[in-house]
């Protein structure tokens, strides 16, 4: 496999397939130094660089012309060349224009966070978390937009949207007639579906699983719960939709499942769309096979109430094969 | 009088029909083209004149062409950016109202010479004259056999097409006007790949300013190196300046790149002088998304050493204390301006054309807009000098396209400059709306300096 390139980012070399972005080149690598994403999307075609955020900056552009990028790039959509050296992390240059992106985004946000249904599994609110503001420097009114119910199933709520057109490429690319698109432009361009037509199709549930914000909302679960105290379970049925694998997280709160939705990898991105059907209509649990507690990770909020912190017992402490089995939760101890 | 090679027969009765154009030596280009020169020469030919994109980044034009890939079987298009919306440009709606032949003309050549069988104007939707203007033009050219199928005998075939925009100034963005063209929201593509790999319908595209275009035409007639001669240092030919603000005589210039921009401004022959009797203040160089300059400044160098009108000197200095010759959209304010007011402005028209593809320029020109607006009427604060300062920052560079960076560019520069202005504003929230901060020192001529740098 000589055929690979070597990229180096914030001093982690890694060898990826060419033609491979700088951000999946991060995700190989994985940990900290992966740019966020809040409009790229691998599973939707052409999605990416508009949102800003993954920005990093390329002091090597490759082995063969060593000058660096005169701007910061988008690493969703800028392919790595042979030994190009990328900073993420560590250049101060990223990080401030990073937090510069977040404050945008930020500005025309309502930061409704206490009754957002997105909120604990928001990709803004974690960006914000760690790049924003205490305070806005915003003093004017924000732009705002009625609610629209698009369809029975789903709300949009435009003015929490961050316009990443994620949800657009999922309507025109997984969905087969599209009824969703941008309308207007600048700060007042709203996703819209043209004299607000319902949503009708076997896979539109999905732009609400894409969406990085609370501005797509599954009125089935809307303001039924705090994610952070329902409990997922990863479950799958045999769906006979053709093109739905039916595999999802079920959200339970007490026997109740609450919502359902698609798998997300440690990335937020779903594992495979699903259908309508198995999103909307099977909340029954003898509607699913259960298979395991999803994973969540531990820096996310969801986690918080479901896993006690694991106390060694003193037996794992004095053999090596028991530390060797129980690595990860020993880990885990540590970093808390 | 310099040398006049797009705007020559400008004032000729009737020089925009086909009849009187040809009596001018209209459509000599075309055959000497495609009879004589192979596409490749052509090419060459535009390589040694040095022209330079004429719409605003001054990319040299034949080395764009030279980029254009050629896979096999592959369609290649010439696409033509007449999507002219920059405040204070209008260069080439004057070019199209009253030399149309001169527009198609250069597009039958580069189109020639790019290998290009299809080729589109897209013309902004404001435009619709010139929209007319062009169609009838080109129905003439049609009858006439430069236009269609097997041009002049040569076996080479070209149709040429008119689109209307919508109106939107992001459309002048390559890749935008792309996407627009193909019928989608117009808005900018991610680079790479560029236009000259993947451009319209996914073919090799070359996107040209109508001025770049037209003036093909003066390097085919009378060669490259005849054309590179006029000018000063790689800014080479002729360009059109649109002169508009507190001139006497504003319009559309055409002058030779390296006129001094004292002479521009005040000598008979161009804008005649500040209107009045008044004085010059500031200019805006290159249409609204330059830096601003004050007069001092736009006249001289740092160093004191006269500024000209080209692409190197009016960048001399950098961002500091240098502009960009831009599109050519010449500005000028006399002391009863309000730079504020004008700043304030200009953002309003970038805050109204963002087309929200990407954060900081959604969002960031919409903030600098609001903070401008309260400056200019009086409800401003000292620190919201520094938040323009910090916002327009955080936009440039930061974009897909150059927008961003435009937006930015016309603010950050006008905070450096005007400082004083900015602060009077805020110190003197009632007089500053109903008068103005006059000229200040922004006209003090700057001394020569007595040491020479280099020696």
């Amino acid at each position: 496999m000589d055929n690979l390139v070597k990229v180096t980012i914030d001093g982690i070399t890694v060898e990826v397939a060419p033609g491979t972005s700088i951000l999946n080149a991060a995700r190989q690598i994985g940990g900290d130094i992966v740019p966020p994403a809040m409009c790229y999307y691998s599973k939707l075609e052409g999605s990416g660089g508009k949102c800003r955020t993954c920005i990093v900056k390329v002091s090597k552009g490759s082995e063969k012309d060593p000058r660096p990028m005169p701007k910061l790039v988008a690493s969703c959509r800028t392919t790595v060349m042979d030994g190009m050296e990328v900073q993420n992390i560590t250049s101060p240059e990223v990080l401030e224009a990073r937090s510069g992106v977040v404050e945008m985004l930020l500005i025309n946000h309502p930061l409704d966070c206490p009754v957002c249904d997105q909120a604990g599994e928001c990709d803004l609110q974690n960006l914000g978390y760690e790049h924003g503001l205490q305070k806005t420097r915003y003093e004017f009114e924000r732009r705002t937009f009625d609610r629209i119910d698009i369809g029975d199933k789903i709300q949009l709520h435009m003015n929490r949207c961050i316009l990443c057109y994620r949800c657009v490429f999922t309507a025109d690319q997984i969905t087969d007639k599209r009824v969703h698109g941008i309308l207007n432009r600048g700060d007042h361009s709203e996703i819209s579906t043209y004299i607000q037509a319902a949503v009708d199709n076997d896979f539109s549930g999905n732009v609400i699983d894409v969406c990085p914000v609370g501005a797509l909302t599954d009125r089935t679960f809307r303001f039924k719960n705090r994610v952070w105290f329902t409990k997922p379970v990863d479950a799958h049925r045999n769906c006979d939709h053709e093109k739905c694998t039916g595999k999802v997280t079920l959200w339970y709160k007490g026997a109740d499942v609450l919502r359902v939705t698609a798998r997300k990898d440690q990335f937020g991105e779903v594992e495979s769309f699903i259908c309508n059907t198995c999103r909307f209509d099977k909340k029954a649990t003898s509607d699913w096979v259960i298979e395991q507690p999803t994973h969540v990770s531990d820096t996310s909020v969801i986690s918080s109430n479901h896993y006690e912190t694991f106390k060694p017992l003193p037996v794992i402490k004095e053999n090596l094969a028991l530390q060797e089995a129980n690595k990860v939760e020993l880990e885990k101890t540590e970093k808390f | 009088m310099s040398r006049k090679l797009l705007l020559e027969h400008i004032n000729v009765p009737g020089i925009n029909t086909l009849e009187v154009y040809r009596q001018k030596g209209g459509y000599r280009a075309v055959e000497k083209a495609i009879k004589t020169l192979t596409p490749d020469e052509v090419v060459e030919e535009v390589k040694k004149s040095g022209l330079r994109g004429r719409g605003g980044a001054g990319f040299p034009t034949g080395m764009k062409w030279s980029f254009l890939a050629k896979p096999e079987g592959v369609a290649r298009y010439l696409v033509c950016n007449a999507d002219e919306s920059e405040p204070g440009t209008f260069k080439d709606r004057y070019l199209m109202t009253y030399i149309p032949h001169a527009l198609i003309e250069g597009m039958i050549v580069s189109s020639f010479a790019l290998g290009a069988n299809t080729s589109y104007i897209y013309v902004r939707g404001e435009m619709m004259p010139q929209i007319r203007i062009l169609e009838k033009a080109i129905a003439e050219a049609k009858a006439a056999g430069f236009l269609g199928k097997n041009i002049l005998g040569s076996g080479y075939d070209l149709e040429l097409y008119v689109q209307p925009g919508g109106g939107a100034y992001i459309c002048g963005e390559e890749t935008a006007l792309l996407e627009s063209l193909e019928g989608k929201r117009g808005n900018p593509r991610i680079k790479p790949p560029f236009p000259a790999i993947a451009g319209l319908y996914g073919c090799p595209t070359v996107v040209n300013n109508v001025e770049s275009i037209a003036a093909v035409v003066p390097i085919i007639n009378d060669g490259g190196d005849e054309y590179a001669k006029i000018g000063v240092g790689r800014s080479t030919g002729t360009k059109l300046i649109s002169a508009s603000g507190n001139l006497v005589k504003p319009g559309v210039y055409e002058i030779e790149l390296g006129l001094p921009v004292e002479e521009f401004i005040y000598s008979d022959e161009y804008c005649g002088g500040i209107a009045n009797g008044k004085r010059l203040k500031a200019t805006v160089a290159g249409g609204s998304s330059v830096p601003i300059l004050p007069a001092n400044l736009t006249l001289k160098y740092a160093n004191g050493e006269p500024r000209l009108m080209s692409y190197e000197s009016l960048a001399e200095g950098g961002f500091a204390t240098g502009t960009m010759l831009g599109s050519g959209g010449f500005i000028a304010f006399d002391e009863d301006q309000c730079i504020v007011r004008n700043t304030w402005n200009f953002s309003r028209f970038y805050h109204h054309e963002s087309c929200g593809q990407c954060s900081p320029c959604r969002e960031g020109t919409g903030w600098l807009e609001k903070v401008l607006h309260r400056l200019e009427y009086g409800h401003g604060k000292m620190s919201d000098i520094d938040l323009l300062v910090d916002v327009s920052r955080k936009i440039e560079g930061n974009t897909i396209c150059p927008l961003g960076d435009a937006a930015a560019w016309p603010v950050a520069s006008a905070v450096r400059h005007f400082r004083d202005e900015f602060e009077w504003h805020v110190k003197e929230p009632v007089k500053c709306l109903s008068s103005n901060y006059g000229l200040a020192n922004y006209a003090v001529p700057i001394e020569k300096q007595a040491v020479a740098e280099e020696k």
